[in-house]
Parts: C-alpha cells; sequence; structure tokens
C-alpha cells in the first residue's frame, strides 16, 4: 500500500475519533445542560410500588428503576452533573495554579524551581486514591473538598510540563530579544512563553477532565466523595451493587455513563494530541 | 556514579520522610481516638479518656509520636492497632502479601497481553489492525476499575456461576481482581509497547538484520524488542504507583484482604497506627520501585547520570 493511501486512511480514522469523541461528549453535555427540563423531579422521585421494574419494559423508566422506585434513566443523567462539574472545576483550578507555578520556575529556577520538583516527586509516590482517604477522613467528602483535593494533587502535572517548556524556550532568540528591548517579565511569560506552549497543556487538560470524572466516582464509590443523597454515578454504584444478583441495571447504566463520557473526552483528547503534533512524537 | 546513586537515595528518602509526615500530622487532625474507643461503654470521665490516651501513647508531643513511629522502619516495631491491639507489623504482614500478590499477577498479565498487541500494532502501523487496538486500547483506559470488577463478577459469578464473588480462598478467587487490573494496565502499556517499537523499528540495525535475511519474528523478538526493553522498564516502574491505587480500590469491591482494605477500615475506626504504616509501606514500594528502575537506567545508560 502506497504512503498516500496510508496516510488517508489515517485521516479517515483521526476525523471519526473526533465525530465519535463530540457526538459522545456533546450528547452528555446537552442532556446535562437540560437535565431540569427533562427530569423536574431531579430524579429522586421514589415509587415503591415501580421498585426494581426491569428496563424497556415500562415506557415511563425506559432504563428500568432501582430499589426505592427511582427512574434510573433520570438519576444517570442527574448524575452527570455532578460528574461533569467535578471534572471541569477541579481541572480549572489545577490549571490556573500550575501553569503560573511552571512558568516562574521554568524562567525564574531557583528557589520556585525545586518546590515544584519536590512536590512532584512526593506526588509521584502518593497514589491519589490515598492521600484522598487520608484527607477525606480529616475534612470529610463533599463536592467541594473533593474538588480542592484533586487540584491540591494535581497542579504538579501542568507546572511540570509548563516548566518543561519554559526551559527549552527560554534561550530562544524571540525570548532573548524580549528581554533585550526591556519587556516587562510579566509580559514575557504570559504573552511571549505562554501561547507557545499551550498545545500540550489543552491535550493534558482534556485528558485531566477524563481522569477526574474517574477519580470521583471511584471515590464516591467508595464512600469518600459525593454525599449518598445526591445522585452520582459512582454513588448508584455503590447502591446497586447490593441489588446485582437480580437487579443487573441497576449497576449497568451508570457505569456505561462513566465509561461513555470518558470514551469520548479520550477520543477528543487523543485527536488534539495528533493534531497539534503531526510527527507523532508524543502519541503513546 | 557515586554521585548520581547518593542523589536519588536521598531524594527517596526525602518523599518517605515528606509523605509519612503529612499523614501523620493530618490523621490526628481526625479526632480523639480515646473518645472513640469509649463510644457506647456507659458513663467515662476525663480521667478515663486521659488514662486511654496514656496508653495509646497519643498524648506524647507530635513529632515524639511521629520519631518513635519512624524509627519503627528500623525495628519492625510500629506499635499496636488501637483495635484489638494486635501488632500493626503483623497486620501488614499478613496484608502486604495479598496486595503485592495481585500487583505482580496484574503486571504479568498486562505485560504478556501488551508486548504481543503493541507489536502488532508497530509492524501493522496505520493498517487497520493498528487502529482496532488502539480503539481497545482507548476503550479499556475509559473503564472504572471499580466498575469492570462489579461488571465481571456480574458475569462470572452471578450468570455463569464459574468464579467466586469475593474473598480470598485459592486460586479462582485470584483470577477476577488480577484479569480486572490486568485489562486496566494493558489498554495504557499496549501503547507503550507500539511507540518504543515504532522508534526502535527506525534504527539501521534493524535494516541491517532484515538485510541479513533473519525471519521478520526474530527480527522483531530479538533484535527490536530487547532494544526497547530498557525503556519499557522505566514505564513499567513509573505505573507501580497507579497500580497500587487501583488495587486498593479493586480490592474493596473483592474484599481481597489486602492493604487497601486494610487502609480503609483504619480510617473508619480512626486506627492511626495501622493507618499510617499502610500508607507508609505503600509509598516506600512506590518509591523502592521508581529507585531501582532509575538505578537500573542509569547504569545502562550514561547520559541519565549527568543529567
Amino acid at each position: 500500500m502506497t504512503a498516500i493511501a496510508k496516510s488517508a486512511r489515517f485521516k479517515r480514522y483521526k476525523n471519526l475519533e473526533f465525530i465519535l469523541g463530540v457526538v459522545l461528549t456533546g450528547s452528555i453535555c446537552l442532556s446535562v445542560l437540560f437535565s431540569g427540563l427533562l427530569f423536574p423531579d431531579g430524579g429522586d422521585k421514589i415509587n415503591l410500588i415501580a421498585r426494581l421494574t426491569a428496563p424497556f419494559t415500562n415506557p415511563d423508566y425506559i432504563l428500568g428503576t432501582d430499589p426505592l422506585g427511582r427512574d434510573v434513566l433520570a438519576r444517570v443523567i442527574m448524575g452527570g452533573k455532578i460528574s461533569l462539574q467535578v471534572g471541569i472545576l477541579s481541572v480549572a483550578g489545577a490549571v490556573v495554579i500550575g501553569v503560573i507555578m511552571g512558568l516562574i520556575s521554568g524562567y525564574y529556577r531557583g528557589f520556585w524551581d525545586m518546590i515544584v520538583m519536590r512536590f512532584a516527586d512526593v506526588q509521584l509516590a502518593l497514589p491519589f486514591i490515598l492521600l484522598a482517604i487520608t484527607f477525606i477522613a480529616i475534612v470529610g467528602g463533599g463536592l467541594t473538598n473533593m474538588i480542592i483535593l484533586l487540584i491540591v494533587s494535581q497542579w504538579v502535572q501542568y507546572a511540570r510540563l509548563v516548566r518543561g517548556s519554559v526551559l527549552s524556550l527560554r534561550d530562544q532568540e524571540f525570548i532573548q530579544s524580549a528581554q533585550a528591548i526591556g519587556v516587562k517579565d510579566i509580559h514575557i511569560l504570559f504573552r511571549h512563553l505562554l501561547p507557545n506552549l499551550i498545545g500540550p497543556v489543552i491535550v493534558l487538560i482534556t485528558l485531566n477532565v477524563a481522569n477526574n470524572i474517574l477519580l470521583e466516582s471511584s471515590l464516591t464509590f467508595l464512600g469518600l466523595g459525593v454525599d449518598p443523597l445526591i445522585p452520582s454515578w459512582g454513588g448508584m454504584l455503590a447502591d446497586g451493587r447490593t441489588y446485582l444478583q437480580n437487579a443487573w441495571w441497576v449497576s449497568v447504566f451508570p457505569g456505561l455513563a462513566i465509561l461513555l463520557t470518558v470514551l469520548g473526552l479520550n477520543l477528543l483528547g487523543d485527536w488534539l494530541r495528533d493534531s497539534l503534533d503531526p510527527t507523532g512524537r508524543t502519541s503513546r | 556514579m557515586a554521585g548520581f546513586l547518593i542523589k536519588r537515595i536521598l531524594q527517596a528518602a526525602f518523599v518517605i520522610v515528606a509523605v509519612t509526615l503529612v499523614v501523620a500530622f493530618a490523621i490526628r487532625l481526625t479526632g480523639d481516638p480515646a473518645l472513640m474507643l469509649s463510644q457506647g461503654a456507659g458513663s467515662i470521665t476525663e480521667a478515663d479518656l486521659a488514662r486511654i490516651r496514656e496508653a495509646l501513647g497519643v498524648n506524647k508531643p507530635f513529632l515524639e509520636q511521629y520519631s518513635d513511629f519512624f524509627l519503627g522502619i528500623f525495628t519492625l516495631d510500629f506499635g499496636r492497632s488501637f483495635l484489638g491491639g494486635t501488632p500493626v507489623i503483623d497486620l501488614i504482614g499478613n496484608a502486604l502479601p495479598a496486595t503485592l500478590m495481585l500487583a505482580f499477577a496484574s503486571m504479568f498479565v498486562s505485560i504478556a497481553v501488551s508486548i504481543p498487541l503493541g507489536i502488532k500494532a508497530a509492524v501493522s502501523r496505520g493498517k487497520w489492525a493498528d487502529q482496532l487496538i488502539r480503539i481497545i486500547s482507548l476503550i479499556g483506559l475509559s473503564f472504572p476499575n471499580f466498575w469492570l470488577a462489579i461488571m465481571l463478577v456480574l458475569l462470572f459469578s452471578i450468570t455463569l456461576k464459574w468464579l467466586p464473588p469475593s474473598g480470598m480462598d485459592g486460586f479462582t478467587s485470584f483470577l477476577m481482581p488480577a484479569i480486572t487490573m490486568g485489562i486496566i494496565l494493558t489498554a495504557t502499556n499496549v501503547r507503550l509497547v507500539r511507540t518504543s517499537m515504532l522508534e526502535t523499528m527506525q534504527s539501521q540495525y534493524i535494516m541491517v538484520a532484515r538485510a541479513k535475511g533473519l525471519s521478520e519474528s526474530t527480527v522483531l523478538y530479538k533484535h527490536a524488542l530487547r532494544n526497547c526493553a530498557i525503556p519499557l522498564i522505566t514505564y513499567f516502574g513509573l505505573q507501580f504507583g497507579g497500580l497500587l491505587g487501583g488495587i486498593v480500590v479493586v480490592e474493596r469491591v473483592f474484599n481481597w484482604p489486602g492493604l487497601g482494605t486494610l487502609a480503609f477500615d483504619a480510617v473508619g475506626a480512626r486506627d492511626y497506627p495501622v493507618l499510617q504504616a499502610v500508607i507508609m509501606v505503600l509509598s516506600m514500594l512506590i518509591v523502592g520501585v521508581n529507585l531501582l528502575v532509575d538505578i537500573a537506567y542509569g547504569l545502562i545508560d550514561p547520559r541519565i547520570r549527568t543529567e
């Protein structure tokens, strides 16, 4: 096969990846956005007569009901709200802190550089779940605490990435000439350096939103995350596990929702990575 | 080389001290273990509480408690559990092999699957096999590990009734936890193998091997795979932390009596000595594995040492 045909096939694959990613992520975002209109009761309405209705048997409950007779479809969509909130807010916080710390430590080196690198060492040695077990035992679970915890444990990733790029950019001519004509440091950092290293940061953002949705659902599943009264994917799975013997749907659909959301974001991240780095050096 | 070694060992020691110090400090903010232990014991006076604290050793200054704990690394004495008074080292001694067994089995599963698949993907780069493997690995990366565990239970224990759903009792109970983590790891490893193979396949010695007329499998497995073994081992080592984090969660689903289960129980009971020791053992494992990988890499590739 010729190289041209091969690359055409690769392009088709990349397009498919992009379309699938957009469709998955888009439909989750839209359904969460309109969840209030679709399900005004927020998936909390209890109907004990219809408890554990099997899916696809009752048009009122397309995905069946849980042990309290609540609509599984409504709760899955309401659960998406929590996951997206955690995913987006935690990454936003980590990016702001991480990018600023990365720019400073890469540009000035010295003290701040040492701080970032030591934090990175510690972060590598302490898996997030362990950090979470310890800290949630102290401050308690809940949405806000979980977001703070994710920010604390992840800003270093962005700081390291940005630091690395700054180190390779700071001695290039365009930075030296900016310094020579007396451009203020803050402008060099944000106007000259930042736009040149934002590509990989965007890829990391996409992948980390996906990753944090996974972490949030694991923590909630373990009873360390979101309040069990609020519909969330991890919480639904923890409840549904007890009924696995006779009601598989209570455990299957929330997990499927996590899988599809994370897959959509990963597809987009993968597509972005190849689009921003056509040489494919970083595509692992 | 000696300088590099000393620097890396000091870094590793710093990490362990930092992690344990933070954990020891944080866990003491969670509440008074004396109150926790005396719950439901009827009328308790302040003097009783003070005596319990004295017996548990939690009335001493924080730094003294911490240094007692830290010196325990050398004497293998981490005190006793607040619940039942079992020596912590015994609890760890029971749980650690269960966790390590799971870690190594899932690593083994994943390496055994991802090397042939990764090589296949690299060889057929851009063709349908490559893209299929790529899509499957992306799906694997998107799986929540605890949900995968639940789905395996649904399939193999409830529907087919082949495997026990939880506990540690013989080889059959071992299969599902190991396969769960194996699948999750394989999703990442396939991509790592593929990338390293692609880089290696471009070298001139591969061209020479082919020009000599060696069979394709000799070229791939003897010449190419051996040369990308070093970067692969590094990646596998770096994954160890994530692997242990995942195992902690999966242990919970399968009720596997490892360090993760021990840690969760300790959190619930405010059993400081146990939680502290579990976190320390896990972080020492991770730091130790990374240190070994770094040293091995530094020995083989002199460029790393000077960085």
